[in-house]
């Protein structure tokens, strides 16, 4: 267990010492991001925005760049075939799940921590009302998001058109992750706040992962032996 | 190596036996009933044309890929039974050759040790740059090098852990006379200690002066190369004629 | 057996077809809806038929990924395909009730979301099939796996979304009349169910078949 927990960190290590180097997807990303929400402000803000469009707008943005990001780190593991040699090493196939999959948390983590206050700013939501449930919702949203979409990725690393599958399996596999965390923010964010309903669907969020994680390990191993 | 000739170390073994294994894509073939037998010591020359299966078979000895029919067994288990440790005494050598061009040759190795949980890494990275005559341009990115350098280095990464099946694709692409010559050296090493050489290749003059035995695919088909009087190139094709009737 | 069984299954679904409009002709109106609710003798039943289907595939598709046995993966695909068959019946015939009886065409609520919702995951699922290339089998897989452990957690969640703004339009509970009805339609829609796979999975069957006598050709 332990073995696999170090193997995991050594791989998510990794990932973040090239990233470090180039520091290509965070800013890429984090771009991609801020042009969504610049996509969505056309669409969605009159005199002022709709309201509780704030929600709604921070988690497709999270969710479309979460998706480029996911693609474009196992596009690096296809060139010289490396994934490959991750699946030769002596460990549990999961660690190489959970280390893709931690690496690729923390560069949502980043690219998060500058989307939010963006958001905040542009589309006039309320992020310090809540900051630990917004924070938590975030997290706890992200982890679903990231390990079905790990699990996925890595799967159509050697798939054709795995571009756009990538995306058309997403989307509505992660629909309960998504519709928890708008609905959590956007009571956060509601002119008349309800966070208990807010923790209600951070809780959910927290069984959800829970559910999720623990299935993409179990599959993981089995689809990835061709 | 692990202890001497008698005691293998738990997830060890000292032959290799391929049993009547079938790999199909789909309507194509890959493998068509192929069987094979590797004990320590030996290193096996895979030739033949291309796509004849030569890639899918080390890919299945590699356990990336299941068989369709038919088994592997390493020592007495198959890859199944041995689980994950198993590979811990594989080396792979693959065409595309494994590297993070991101990263410099030192890091590659470092990073590759930590998975195989390889001890004494420090020494055993700088002895594999060595190997490679790597050392001065340990800290430059894999991805600057030449194809040559970098498959001496990929050698270096495959053969680190110091593996009892060494797999290799194609291993002299792209190497220089004096690269060709140290890799034939470093072959002859691994036979001393004991490992198991499995070698994809169309290098066949190389390959003569090295391999004990060969092995033909053709359309997935396995034929036996003879030993015999003569270059290896043309008992090989020889092998060819007498398949195609 | 199965190729036996079919030719009567496919018998006894078109006699309870043939039969159902007459009973639902004489069925009672619903006092709210009128004539229009009779369109919910086949929705509801194309409903459950896709959720059937949708176990179907998720199980079939864990054995895959256990054995690799190439009949699982036939069952799978083939449920898969009448996942997205039957849910574009209800995806159909749901807009069309809700229009003439309520004004609108569509409502987000807990059932039909999840509806579209598991009809976009079967369909992607086909869609990874067909154009995935070499090894599609197991990825797929993989996605009837999920597809069928999310689909609860959809509903529930939309579920609890939307019970945050209740709709004034509740479905009636089903008068004491008109429940034999249904039952009559539900069995015929489930005799064609499993008639439709039973022929899907022999046709992916002999397709397989097929390929192995090509293998075979070439020895």
């Amino acid at each position: 267990m332990t073995r696999t927990l170090q193997a995991a960190w050594t791989i998510a290590r990794k990932d973040l010492r090239i990233e470090a180097r180039s520091r290509e997807l965070v800013y890429t990303t984090l771009f991609f991001a801020v042009a969504c929400l610049l996509v969505f402000a056309f669409a969605f803000v009159r005199e002022r925005p709709i309201d509780n469009a704030a929600a709604g707008i921070l988690w497709v943005a999270l969710a479309f760049s979460g998706t480029l990001a996911l693609g474009r780190t196992f596009e690096r593991e296809r060139q010289g075939e490396t994934l490959r040699a991750l699946l030769l090493a002596p460990v549990e196939r999961g660690a190489v799940y959970l280390g893709k999959l931690i690496a690729l948390l923390l560069l949502m983590a980043a690219v998060e921590m500058v989307v939010v206050p963006i958001v905040g700013l542009l589309f006039s939501a309320p992020l310090l009302r809540a900051p630990a449930l917004l924070a938590g919702l975030l997290a706890l949203g992200t982890v679903g998001f990231a390990a079905i979409g790990t699990l996925f990725a890595a799967m159509l690393v050697r798939a054709s058109s795995r571009d756009v599958l990538l995306p058309i399996l997403l989307y509505p596999m992660t629909a309960p992750l998504l519709i928890a965390g708008v609905q959590g923010t956007a009571a956060i964010f509601a002119d008349e706040p309800n966070l208990v309903l807010a923790q209600n669907w951070l809780a959910m969020l927290l069984f959800f992962d829970a559910v999720v994680v623990t299935v993409a390990l179990w599959v993981f191993g089995a689809v990835m032996t061709e | 190596m692990s202890g001497g000739p008698h005691a293998l170390a738990p997830d060890d073994f000292d032959r290799v036996s391929v049993r009547d294994v079938s790999r199909t894509f789909g309507r194509r073939r890959a493998l068509a009933r192929v069987s094979l037998d590797c004990r320590a010591g030996e290193i096996v020359a895979v030739l033949g044309p291309n796509g004849a299966g030569k890639s899918t078979l080390l890919g299945i000895l590699a356990t990336l890929m299941r068989p369709s029919d038919g088994e592997i067994r390493y020592g007495a288990r198959t890859a199944a039974e041995a689980g994950d440790g198993l590979r811990g005494r594989i080396g792979v050598l693959g065409h595309d050759l494994f590297l993070y061009g991101e990263l410099t040759a030192r890091e590659n190795l470092r990073f590759f040790g930590r998975l195989y949980d390889v001890s004494d890494l420090d020494a055993r990275v700088d002895a594999a740059l060595a190997a490679a005559r790597l050392s001065d341009r340990a800290d430059d990115r894999a991805g600057a090098f030449s194809r040559g350098l970098r498959q001496r280095l990929a050698l270096e990464r495959a053969l680190l852990h110091a593996p009892r099946l060494v797999l290799l694709d194609e291993p002299f692409t792209g190497l220089d006379d004096d690269s060709a010559a140290h890799l034939s050296a470093r072959l002859r090493e691994l036979k001393l200690h004991g490992a198991i050489v499995v070698m994809a290749t169309h290098d066949f003059e190389t390959a003569d002066g090295v391999v004990d035995r060969a092995i033909c695919l053709d359309n997935g088909k396995l034929r036996d190369v003879p030993a015999g009087a003569g270059p290896l190139r043309e008992r090989y094709r020889q092998a060819l004629r007498e398949a195609r009737g | 057996m199965m190729n036996r069984l079919v030719p009567i299954l496919l018998i006894a679904a078109a006699v309870i077809f043939g039969y159902a409009p007459f009973l639902i002709r004489d069925s009672p109106a619903e006092d709210t809806m009128g004539v229009v609710f009779k369109i919910f003798y086949f929705h509801v039943s194309s409903a459950l038929t896709m959720m059937l289907s949708a176990i179907v595939c998720a199980i079939a598709s864990a054995a895959y990924l256990r054995r690799r046995s190439r009949t699982a993966d036939h069952i799978a695909l083939a449920a898969a395909e009448l996942a997205v068959v039957f849910g574009a019946i209800v995806l159909i015939t749901g807009p069309l009730w809700a229009r003439k009886s309520w004004g609108f065409w569509w409502v987000w609520d807990a059932r039909v979301t999840s509806t579209l919702v598991m009809w976009m995951m079967f369909s992607s699922y086909l869609l990874l099939r067909k154009y995935a290339g070499v090894g599609s089998e197991t990825l797929s897989a993989a996605v009837g796996v999920f597809a069928g452990v999310m689909s609860p957690l959809v509903y529930k969640s939309v579920d609890i979304w939307r019970t945050q703004h209740p709709t004034t339009n509740v479905l009636p509970s089903l008068p004491p009349g008109m429940r034999g009805v249904w039952l009559w339609c539900l069995v015929g829609f489930l005799l064609l169910y499993v008639a439709l796979m039973a022929l899907r999975t022999r046709l992916a069957a002999s397709q397989a078949a097929l390929d192995d006598l090509h293998l075979a050709l070439e020895d």
